[in-house]
């Protein structure tokens, strides 16, 4: 028992120990991003009038004489301060902006997340039993379709389609301008708050909004879900407690559905995991095409805006989600599956 | 007839006829893929469009505008119907297929060395070298690809020379890991063994019996690695940080086509098609691909 424990706390260690490492190395590089930039960063404080007495002032405020590395020092200790500095483009503190954006990012991911695994895992299982046969030939084209399809321009079809031509939902943005500033906001998330409030229409008109990008991005998700549980479940139905269990007269569907699909669910939370990160991701490009006002477009809108704080605390924000989607992941693998937990 | 018996013959007389037979044996099996050959002929039809489009049309013609002729519907002259500033949307299209194939060739041509001078090394020699370099691709690995390329590309500035250092960054990892993986199931094989008998050096033997091996799976993992560099580009070019105007990129197509996406549809919606097909073309050939490869066709 002591043994095991050790183990499993060297374990933790291990992972904790790769954690801080990967957020080292994403830190240097949003670092070195920062100076590498063509922008010289005194000049776009003190502008290029400004005489040369202001500018070494300013050079040095900034610690530009000190050496890279005591640089990168200072920059991890505002990181770890929550300082990232303020946004030229909305002149407030960066990381303000981004607790306002982010929870309509979340929104869309979470919808979006859901929709991906309540088809995804269903039409990843029914692939996987039906082999060779054409439910599985159709799975497979249309995941592959979801791997090649540029989300901007399915985003961009789709409003054309179901929102221009059918009417059936709602346009860019999340909320038609008469419900603006209606419910008061608590978590963000406008559907949750209209939901808290009691305030039906606000709501439908929220959900109206979300349910497109929502279900474009869910699409793409979906395809990997799909992919991932299929190829899961084929591992599990070769193994011979299948076997077993037909044999002992179990109806199909319940070995399938709960004997073979309950021992992938580990491995299918790694999977969900990826794909949230990846959901981040893909908004960026969704939210610029829905003009939905979340962490993506706050950060293509700052690039174009040279506002290099506002991208870097962005990158910084969904790299660091990432890499603790991608512990957490490790760590419920650790914890649920006995083979990966006696190990080591 | 012949040729297909001496191919086939179970007793290959000669290197040259055992190598050509294994890849027409590798091409028999491949033909019985119908999505992996529908794969290949849009692939290939990417090729030729890219290789003939100067053939097909002037060069010039992709980027003269001729307001006279802007937001065209689609006619005879004008088969995809032309864009806000009169240009013909099929030709710039086609002379879009050669900035997507320069763009996914010089990411190919980056990515695959990094990865296996970061791979081949960490599975030949094992131990610390394996555990730094490893520990160093995951990193990487961690990354968010798009968030990352646009912030490279922000840094960088737009372009389609920074667009490609920025995927690049951001694809190797992949590789290593394949490289690394690879090396690993043949470093104990005898055949390596007997050339460090024969006095091979490490370099030799890496470059000249590993890397061959790797090969195949390197190539089938990078043509499924193509719909995503595709992909990247386009959302780079789509967001301006591709490609710059009047450049036909696709990307930057359907972003200037968003304008009057809802009176002319076809000025997004045509090169968003050309995005999706090339994608859809290299993810069923790498599909295909794979299948043979691993033997279940």
């Amino acid at each position: 028992m002591a043994r095991r424990v050790a183990a499993s706390l060297r374990r933790l260690g291990a992972l904790l120990f790769s954690v801080v490492l990967t957020f080292l190395g994403l830190t240097c590089v949003t670092f070195a991003i920062g100076r590498f930039m063509p922008i010289d960063p005194v000049i776009a404080i003190v502008g290029d009038k400004a005489s040369q007495e202001t500018y070494d002032r300013v050079y040095r405020e900034l610690g530009l004489h000190e050496p890279v590395i005591v640089q990168y020092g200072n920059y991890l200790a505002r990181i770890a301060q929550g300082e990232f500095g303020n946004s030229v483009m909305t002149a407030r503190p960066v990381l303000e902006d981004l607790v306002r954006v982010f929870p309509a990012t979340i929104e869309l991911a979470a919808l979006a997340l859901v929709i991906g695994v309540v088809f995804g895992i269903p039409a990843g299982v029914i692939a996987a039993t039906n082999r060779g046969r054409w439910p599985d030939q159709v799975m497979r084209f249309l995941s592959l379709v979801g791997y090649s399809m540029p989300v901007f321009w399915l985003g961009l079809v789709g409003l054309l389609l179901f929102y221009a031509k059918l009417g059936w939902v709602e346009g860019p943005g999340r909320l038609d301008v008469m419900y603006d500033d209606i419910v008061a906001p608590v978590t963000g998330m406008l559907t949750i708050d209209a939901l808290l409030a009691g305030e039906d229409e606000v709501f439908a008109n929220a959900l109206g909004h979300l349910v497109l990008p929502a279900s474009i991005l869910g699409f793409l998700s979906l395809a990997y879900v799909a992919r991932m549980t299929r190829s899961f479940m084929l591992e599990q139905l070769e193994q011979e407690y299948i076997l077993a269990a037909l044999a002992k007269g179990l109806s199909p569907w319940r070995v399938v559905w709960v004997h073979a699909l309950g021992n992938i669910w580990v491995q299918l939370v790694t999977v969900i995991a990826l794909t949230f990160g990846s959901l981040l991701e893909g908004a960026v490009l969704t939210e610029t095409v829905f003009a939905w006002p979340g962490l993506g477009l706050y950060m293509k809108n700052s690039l174009f805006a040279a506002d290099l704080n506002a991208v870097l605390g962005g990158t910084l924000l969904i790299g660091a989600i990432y890499i603790l989607l991608n512990m957490l992941s490790d760590l419920v693998y650790a914890l649920v599956d006995p083979r990966a937990r006696d190990q080591g | 007839m012949a040729m297909r018996a001496w191919l086939l013959d179970p007793a290959p007389a000669s290197r040259r006829q055992a190598r050509l037979g294994g890849w027409f044996r590798a091409w028999l099996a491949f033909r019985r893929n119908t999505l992996g050959m529908v794969g290949l002929a849009i692939v290939l039809l990417l090729l030729a469009v890219a290789a003939f489009a100067p053939l097909i049309a002037d060069p010039a013609s992709a980027l003269t505008q001729t307001l006279e002729n802007r937001l065209q519907p689609a006619t005879w002259a004008h088969p995809f119907g032309t864009d806000e500033l009169g240009r013909d949307i099929l030709v710039r299209v086609m002379f879009g297929a050669r900035i997507t194939l320069t763009i996914v060739v010089l990411v190919s041509l980056i990515v695959v060395p990094i990865g296996l001078a970061i791979g081949l090394p960490a599975g030949y020699f094992g131990g610390w070298i394996d555990a730094a370099l490893m520990r160093v691709t995951d990193i990487f690995l961690a990354f968010p690809r798009l968030v990352l390329a646009l912030a490279f590309a922000a840094a960088l500035g737009p372009g389609i020379e920074n667009a490609v250092i920025a995927i690049a960054l951001t694809a190797w990892p992949p590789y290593a890991r394949l490289a690394r993986a690879e090396t690993m199931t043949r470093r104990r094989s005898e055949f390596i063994q007997a050339a460090e008998l024969q006095g091979a050096s490490h370099l030799r033997i890496i470059s000249t019996q590993i890397v061959p091996l790797c090969m195949p799976s390197v190539i089938i993992r990078l043509t499924l690695d193509m719909a995503g560099i595709i992909l990247t580009a386009a959302g780079l070019g789509f967001l301006g940080l591709g490609a710059q105007p009047p450049s036909p990129e696709w990307g930057a197509m359907v972003s200037t086509g968003r304008e009057v996406l809802l009176d002319q549809w076809w000025v997004a919606t045509i090169p968003g098609l050309a995005i999706f097909v090339t994608s859809l073309g290299f993810n069923l050939l790498g599909d295909g691909l794979r299948d043979v490869s691993s033997g279940r066709g």
